[in-house]
């Protein structure tokens, strides 16, 4: 099936399988490899990224689905070479480790502070739920979402 | 006077932010399944759905007509492709029980995830589409389960063995023949306890991938792993495929956490090379999650029976062991060695007199191997000594700490020579216990639960210590040749300065996650008076880093970064040659300070190391004798291991009508030793507590009678998320190690072995006035409900 989809502000035309996953589409059509696959139950949080403006699981979503929408992904952040705030939150407040989590758990938080700018730490672990994590204990996590929103 | 400026205290220490974070943070970091490979075939593993059973034929027919799909293979059709069976390094007795293992099962699966078939097509959907299509037909036998069934052999699973049990592994230190039975006999108190350690999923975030690339005509492969043992899968990987070693090239790239499920030689890895140089193309694999709780390594999985001797001041007498040891179906790398690695631990952080019985059997189960999980046989001793510590102090109705306090190796005992023989190398528990409490306001809490902890209440506050010692930083190689381990403990470091002075480290250790490219920066910033931004930190790939033994037991810094050292000690004794020779001077009238070798007493006269490391590379005036450029190689054998330690504390409410637990406050003071980034040191420490925590709390590889696993993916096994937990306070105390340069300890595992006792105990603090003793784990709201009604109705119905 033919679908346009803009990836990171770049439109895109390309023949896909129906059963074809978003994340699938944006990692083996798109070559984007930031967007991670960590479970096969729509449980970890590891490919989400930004469907027109909103956080989304793209193991959720059939690449059809995205037809006509603009996604950013994890490449599509930082801009001339400065990386978007609640990247440099993260990495000032120590929020990775692995790193494997890490783009999905970047692009909730942000849709996160998109909904709510000024979360309460409750909110941000509440709000954060669907994000697995297994190095940081989310305690770096959660402190990073805080930062980025009192840096705002 | 001329004042030169130290640098050599201002970068270790500092919290320097983590270089590996921009990749990471911007999706340009690569792991393995995001590799490009032009032209990969894809391989699928079928595997088994049954626990035990005998494979009576495997019809592949059908699976080969599916479009894209090159080839499948059963494992015996690749019974001439290994040299060796699996891989197991520990055998920890001579007589200990192995089965051969292969990356297929040939006649008779032994677990649910068994690999039976292996499918390679052009595509990854083709490749599993195929899986469905392949018939096999078996014959469901018994499969043995539990443990304590395991060691009654009324199943055997490998018949030719004769036997479940793979080992016995004892340790009976007695000052006399007899005194641990006399102590029993003899002492006032004592205290006999059964605890199980649940088997757990490690469940690293990223699934395994791998990707092997032949060179047929340049007679090499290339193996893309994303392991923890870039080193030993080397050399591993050779010997069971009969490859020569220096054929094989291992790369990890970027690993998405591992936690000891990556320290393996994994049958995928064996078959991606396999099937690469028979079809002489690349083959890749990658790990489907509900894959990876099957084929990827458990951990935990024993059954431990502790007894405690105690005189009538509660100090402790004599010690007394029996576990039972889940193997699985098969041993794999370093499987029989867990609970070995606890067998020195279970006396805690305690001064005891010689008098400990110690005795581990391991047996065979139809399960999913187990191996090394953060920790590694380390939680599981800690647990126990702690929770009978509890019980003794039950026993003797005084306040556990009291109990601790009185037990406690004091500071002016180290360096201590335990029971063991082995010695703990520096060490003052009482300090991080008492900043613990203070930091938990144990004495409010204790007032505060006066308070609310009354007759009728339903939310019952609870407080939990324990205090740990880790025995870490994997080791010395004469101990572990004392253990029947099959390899040494050393680690290998390069450190090269290059003619414009920056600087190339290279580590045999394998980060995934701990950071080590800051780290190592740092120390090698402040031996060599260079920016750390100066220093590039390479490692995980065996065509640049030739030597190593990789990452896991807390090794890494105690034993690669005190490497770093050493070899920065051995190239600022080359340059200071050169410096000498420059200045005409003799070498030991200079010193060395913030990167410029000067002579003493006369600071004008000085050289920086840059125009060292410059005139090293030109080579035009060196000393008499001196070689070209300036670089140092060292493998550095630890002489003892390291030893951190440290309390930790919790309070949780417990909703005794739901049976909920709520941590309110996590208080973890540990010692590490020298921190070289203590930012780097509370992430482990979060991270560890954090799978401490879930021990205790939510997690469980729970299994049916039949063997199925019922957790099998990420919506059964509760992994907690930010909204299951608690901040973590984070404090430390510092006692450096003597034992090496930096003056430092391992601390990747220390969260984990101190966590699961503290909130367990805790829980039972909560309900001890409605009676409750003990705490299964996970102490999931259901669990907790039970236990306090099996308590209030009088004892278990």
């Amino acid at each position: 099936m033919k679908v346009s989809i803009t990836v990171n502000g770049k439109e895109h035309q390309s023949d896909v399988e129906p059963r074809t996953l978003l994340v699938h589409y944006i990692r083996e059509v798109i070559g984007l490899t930031g967007t991670n696959v960590g479970c096969d139950t729509s449980s970890c949080g590891a490919c989400t990224l930004h469907m027109n403006g909103e956080a989304v699981k793209s193991c959720t979503i059939l690449a059809v689905q995205a037809d006509g929408a603009s996604v950013t992904t994890i490449e599509g952040l930082a801009k001339d070479g400065v990386m978007h705030p609640m990247q440099t939150a993260f990495m000032e407040n120590h929020g990775l480790q692995c790193g494997y989590c890490t783009p999905g758990m970047v692009m909730a938080a942000i849709g996160l502070l998109n909904e709510n700018p000024k979360p309460t730490e409750e909110q941000v672990r509440m709000g954060l739920e669907g994000n697995l994590c297994r190095c940081t204990g989310y305690h770096n996590i959660v402190k990073s979402v805080l930062a980025a929103a009192s840096a705002k | 006077m001329t004042i030169t400026e130290d640098k050599s205290t201002k970068i270790i220490g500092t919290r320097l932010l983590r270089r590996e974070d921009p990749p990471l943070l911007t999706g340009e970091a690569k792991f393995t399944n995001d590799l490009n490979i032009p032209g990969a075939l894809h391989l699928s593993v079928l595997r088994s759905p049954f626990a035990h059973a005998k494979i009576k034929s495997i019809d592949v027919s059908a699976a080969l007509k599916i479009a894209g799909v090159v080839a499948v293979y059963t494992g015996k059709d690749l019974q001439s492709a290994w040299a060796a069976p699996m891989p197991c390094a520990w055998p920890v007795t001579t007589d200990m029980k192995n089965p051969p293992h292969f990356p297929l099962a040939s006649d008779k699966v032994n677990y649910v995830g068994d690999g039976v078939a292996a499918v390679l097509a052009t595509n990854e959907t083709a490749s599993r589409d195929a899986l469905d299509a392949i018939d096999v037909q078996y014959e469901p036998l018994k499969a043995v389960v539990d443990l304590e069934d395991a060691l009654s052999d009324k199943n055997i699973i490998h018949k030719d063995l004769g036997t479940n049990k793979s080992y016995t592994w004892p340790l009976l230190v007695e000052e006399t023949p007899g005194c641990v039975e006399e102590a029993f006999k003899k002492s006032k108190y004592k205290v006999k306890e059964r605890y199980v350690q649940q088997r757990l999923i490690p469940m690293a975030m990223e699934p395994r991938a791998i990707a092997a690339v032949p060179q047929p005509f340049g007679g090499d492969i290339t193996l893309y792993s994303s392991t923890q043992i870039p080193h030993i899968l080397k050399v591993m990987s050779a010997l069971t495929l009969g490859i020569p070693e220096q054929q094989v090239r291992v790369v990890a790239p970027s690993v998405g956490g591992g936690f000891g499920s990556k320290l393996d030689v994994y049958a995928e890895e064996l078959l991606c090379m396999a099937l690469a140089r028979k079809h002489n193309t690349p083959v890749r694999w990658v790990e489907e999650r509900t894959e990876n709780t099957q084929a990827t390594i458990q951990g935990r999985g024993q059954i431990q029976h502790v007894e405690l001797a105690a005189d009538e001041n509660g100090k402790i007498t004599a010690v007394r062991v029996r576990i039972i040891g889940d193997m699985g179906a098969y041993l794999q790398l370093v499987t029989p060695g867990v609970p070995i690695l606890g067998a020195f631990l279970y006396a805690g952080v305690y001064d005891i007199p010689k008098a400990y019985d110690f005795s581990c059997t391991s047996v065979f189960t139809n399960l999913t191997p187990t191996d090394a999980y953060r920790g590694a046989g380390r939680p599981e001793a800690t647990y126990a000594i702690e929770m009978a510590i509890e019980a003794l102090a039950r026993e003797m109705k005084i306040d556990s700490f009291e109990l601790r306090k009185r037990n406690y190796i004091k500071k002016e005992q180290f360096p201590y020579t335990a029971f063991s023989g082995l010695t703990y190398d520096s060490g003052d528990h009482l300090l991080a216990a008492e900043k613990a409490a203070k930091m938990t306001d144990l004495a409010g809490v204790r007032a505060q639960q006066k308070k609310q902890n009354v007759p009728g209440a339903t939310r019952l506050l609870g407080v939990g210590m324990s205090s740990y010692f880790e025995m870490c930083g994997l080791a010395p190689s004469r101990v572990l040749a004392s253990l029947n381990y099959s390899a040494g403990g050393w680690e290998a470091a390069t450190v090269r300065v290059l003619p414009t002075n920056k600087v190339q480290v290279i580590t045999g250790t394998s980060p995934h996650g701990q950071g080590h490219e800051t780290s190592w920066a740092m120390i090698a910033s402040e031996k060599l008076g260079v920016a750390p931004e100066d220093v590039d930190v390479l490692h995980s790939d065996t065509a640049i880093s030739a030597l190593g033994l990789d990452t896991y037991g807390s090794r890494s810094l105690p034993v690669g970064g005190v490497a770093i050292a050493l070899a920065c000690d051995k190239v600022i004794e080359k340059a200071k040659l050169i410096a000498a020779h420059q200045l005409e001077c003799a070498a030991e009238d200079l010193q060395f300070v913030g990167g410029t070798f000067s002579v003493k007493g006369s600071p004008d006269r000085a050289l920086p190391l840059a125009a060292i490391a410059f005139g090293a590379f030109t080579a035009h005036n060196l000393p008499e004798g001196c070689e070209p450029n300036l670089e140092a190689q060292v493998s550095y054998d630890p002489p003892n291991f390291s030893w951190p330690f440290g309390t930790h504390m919790c309070v949780v409410e417990v909703d005794t009508e739901t049976g909920a637990v709520k941590i309110l406050k996590y208080i973890a003071v540990d010692d590490c030793g020298n921190q070289i980034n203590p930012l780097i040191v509370e992430g482990q420490v979060h991270g560890g507590v954090v799978q401490g925590i879930a021990q205790a709390l939510f997690e469980e590889a729970v299994y049916d009678e039949d063997g199925n696993l019922k957790s099998s993916n990420l919506s059964e096994y509760l992994v907690p998320a930010a909204s299951d937990l608690p901040s973590i306070t984070t404090g430390h105390t510092v006692t450096p190690s003597p034992t090496n340069q930096l003056g430092v300890k391992g601390i990747g595992e220390a969260g984990t072995i101190g966590a699961a006792p503290t909130v367990i105990t805790a829980i039972i603090d909560a309900l001890s006035g409605l009676g409750v003793t003990t705490m299964a784990m996970p102490a999931s709201p259901q669990t907790v409900w039970k236990t306090i009604q099996e308590a209030t109705r009088g004892g278990k119905k």
